[in-house]
């Protein structure tokens, strides 16, 4: 099995202080693999290490094989990852369909083009289509992305990452805040969008996590603890002591 | 449910849509081409002649302010420069009787703000926000700057002059009388309009409302806002340049007043009275804009203090601008409640009109005695003439602007919440359907 994302010797330190230590991650291709950890765990640095929004202080992270710690966050998605955010982070001001159609525009080869109608472009604008159904905002196509409501938002949020098309997905606790139907609903959702890709989740709610993670790895103060399937985390002794300890009691 | 199917993919637009689109352009063409029939002294062409050109240059303007969320205060840079390339141009054609016609000047003017974007724009654009602003008023005081200095080329405060009738006829137009100008500056007013709104309905048209909207996460879809960023900025510098040309032409001078903090600055106003959230925005900016400036001059001395106080109360009243009003309205249209606010408009108008009648009674009064304070105190602004020292002048002006105020305010609140019916009410309507 190949792997989809390889961390080695990946650190990170905001001047004395060290967020990420020594972390070795694996996430193999067409796996669902979860982060899991504490709050302050270093869960959204990683993320953003991974997806280039911060450049590690020391250490590699491959995508495919190819390195690609030190590139921009352009230079990364371009090469087959998407991210979405903990807090949402849409396009506030154009609708919901502008919002997916900006993110299809790249995939499809249209990078900066100045000479072509974009609404003469039938292949973006079925592809536009196909997610704005499949995150059941077919109805809410043209409300400014801004006015949406909290659940809609995070399903949008989820459709701008997956809509590039990219083999690798990485989510940032896409079911915060959002009712036990909601969460449901998201989770089918997920579980349905990346179908064949890559997927990597930082997610605090367990049931969402052992209900849809092949593997798990779990990260306190910045260092892996464990790294497993399901059953090994949940039977691991010292994530029980860290983590999920804490959550029984 | 059919509804909801047939939106998913709005497949290329009805024919209906169509013609109404193709419709609206062909009705411009035709208004541009019968105006002089309707106005035709001089005044009015020479007015049309300088709409137009704010028209262009506002809407470029626009595609950094409004497409892209940059705020510039140095935009005159590239009109400027664009005028001063025109008037070289004309001169060099004439000198050397190059077989070039006047009107494939303004591309001159255009390729020069191209240039002068792209050499000095990439820096600028890294970022947006105050860094990009700061930025560009400190190109824009450089370039000002040079202009007095390197005189051999900007001609010091004379500026450098043209005649523009010398180049190569084309049906055998001299481009001597304004008419000729009005044409021609109409001509490429509508072919800068259709360019620039061609613009924002391509992939980079949209990419760069989405770098306004949030450049974080423009990189988080494979683009890199510094680029969508500096291309807005070239197109923009395009624009401008073929404003400034037009300008130079109409003129036949290119000064340094082209290129200067003024110009920069009322862009800027025209285009923000006339709302940056919508193409239309900017135009209907610079003929309020033109129009008020050309006319308020004759009216009063101290015309930039309503315009100031006028570009205040846009800002802190109606952040979308004229246009910005006009549209808050259509909801109300299509759900059939704007009766339910049209009377409480017609009530607060009159004792807002009373308000600022009095402030502009106390404004002239003042003017007076801190301008020309020797002078007769019977004066004459907006074509109606006061004692300046008389008390009862006084008395009005202070009646006027206070208990008009007092009771505005009043109507304010009963225009609030009628608002507030008419769109419960279609928000009903909405949940129903």
């Amino acid at each position: 099995m190949s792997a989809a994302i390889e961390l080695r010797g990946v650190e990170k330190s905001f001047g004395i202080t060290s967020v990420i230590r020594n972390v070795n991650l694996t996430v193999a291709k067409g796996e669902r693999h979860a982060l899991i950890g504490p709050n302050g765990a270093g869960k959204s640095t990683l993320f953003n290490l991974i997806s280039g929004y911060m450049v590690p202080t020391t250490g590699h992270i491959r995508l495919r094989n190819e390195v690609i710690s030190g590139l921009p966050p352009y230079q990364i998605n371009r090469r087959g990852l998407s991210r979405s955010f903990q807090v949402t982070n849409v396009f506030a001001n154009m609708s919901v369909w502008e919002n997916l159609r900006c993110a299809v525009l790249w995939a499809a080869g249209h990078r900066y083009t100045f000479w072509k109608n974009i609404d003469n472009l039938p292949e973006v604008r079925e592809r536009t289509a196909r997610i704005l159904a499949d995150i059941s905002l077919t109805a809410r196509r043209d409300v400014p992305a801004g006015l949406l409501t909290y659940a809609e938002q995070r399903a949008l949020e989820i459709g701008i990452t997956v809509a590039g098309g990219a083999e690798v997905i990485l989510l940032d606790e896409p079911t915060a805040g959002m009712s036990h139907a909601e969460t449901e609903r998201a989770v089918a959702l997920i579980r349905r969008l990346t179908e064949g890709r890559t997927l990597l989740i930082v997610e605090h709610d367990m049931s969402v996590v052992f209900g849809l993670a092949d593997r798990i790895s779990v990260l306190v103060y910045g260092q892996i603890i464990a790294s497993g399937t399901p059953e090994e985390i949940r039977s691991n002794s010292k994530v029980r002591e860290a983590y999920l300890g804490e959550e029984a009691a | 449910m059919s509804e909801l199917t047939s939106r998913v993919a709005p497949a290329s637009s009805t024919a209906a849509e169509k013609f109404k689109f193709y419709g609206l352009w062909v009705a411009a063409a035709i208004l541009l081409v019968v105006l002089p029939k309707l106005f035709g002294s001089g005044g009015s062409l020479t007015t049309f002649s300088l709409i137009g050109i704010s028209i262009i240059f506002s809407l470029s303007y626009n595609i950094l302010l409004g497409q892209t969320g940059m705020l510039s205060f140095g935009h005159a840079v590239y009109y400027g420069l664009g005028g001063f390339l025109a008037i070289h141009a004309i001169n060099i054609i004439g000198f050397n009787k190059l077989p070039i016609p006047l009107p494939l000047v303004p591309l001159i003017g255009g390729l020069t703000g191209l240039l002068f974007a792209a050499l000095l724009g990439w820096v600028s654009t890294q970022r947006s926000g105050t860094a990009f602003a700061m930025i560009s008023l400190g190109i824009a005081e450089l370039i000002a700057s040079s202009a007095l200095i390197l005189r051999t080329f900007f001609g010091g405060e004379a500026g450098i002059s043209a005649n523009r009738t010398k180049l190569l006829r084309l049906f055998d137009w001299s481009f001597g009388p304004q008419i000729q100008i009005y044409y021609l500056v109409a001509a490429w007013t509508l072919l800068a309009v259709a360019a620039m709104y061609a613009l924002t309905r391509t992939p980079l048209g949209r990419m760069c409302n989405a770098v306004r909207d949030n450049p974080e996460r423009v990189q988080f879809v494979g683009y890199n806002p510094h680029v969508v960023r500096y291309l807005a900025f070239c197109f923009s510098g395009f624009f401008a340049g073929i404003a400034g040309a037009l300008a130079a032409i109409n003129f036949e001078i290119a000064n340094s007043a082209y290129l200067g903090a003024v110009q920069s600055g009322s862009v800027l106003f025209a285009t923000y009275i006339g709302g940056v959230g919508f193409f239309v925005g900017p135009i209907v900016g610079a003929i309020f804009v033109t129009a008020l400036s050309l006319g308020l001059s004759d009216l009063t001395q101290v015309w930039q203090l309503y315009f100031g106080l006028i570009f205040i109360a846009v800002v802190l009243y109606a952040p979308g601008g004229i246009t910005g009003l006009v549209m808050m309205h259509r909801p109300l249209v299509k759900a059939g409640t704007l009766h339910k606010v049209l009377p409480s408009y017609v009530i607060a108008f009159v004792p807002t009109l009373a308000m600022i009648a009095g402030l502009m009674l106390a404004i002239e009064t003042v003017v007076h005695y801190t301008v020309n304070p020797g002078d007769d105190s019977h004066i004459k602004a907006f074509g109606v003439s006061f004692d300046a020292a008389s008390r009862y002048i006084w008395t009005m002006a202070t009646t006027l602007s206070i208990g008009g105020f007092w009771l505005a305010r009043k109507t304010w609140i009963w225009v609030g919440r009628a608002w507030d019916e008419a769109n419960s009410g279609e928000r009903e309507k909405g949940a129903a359907a």
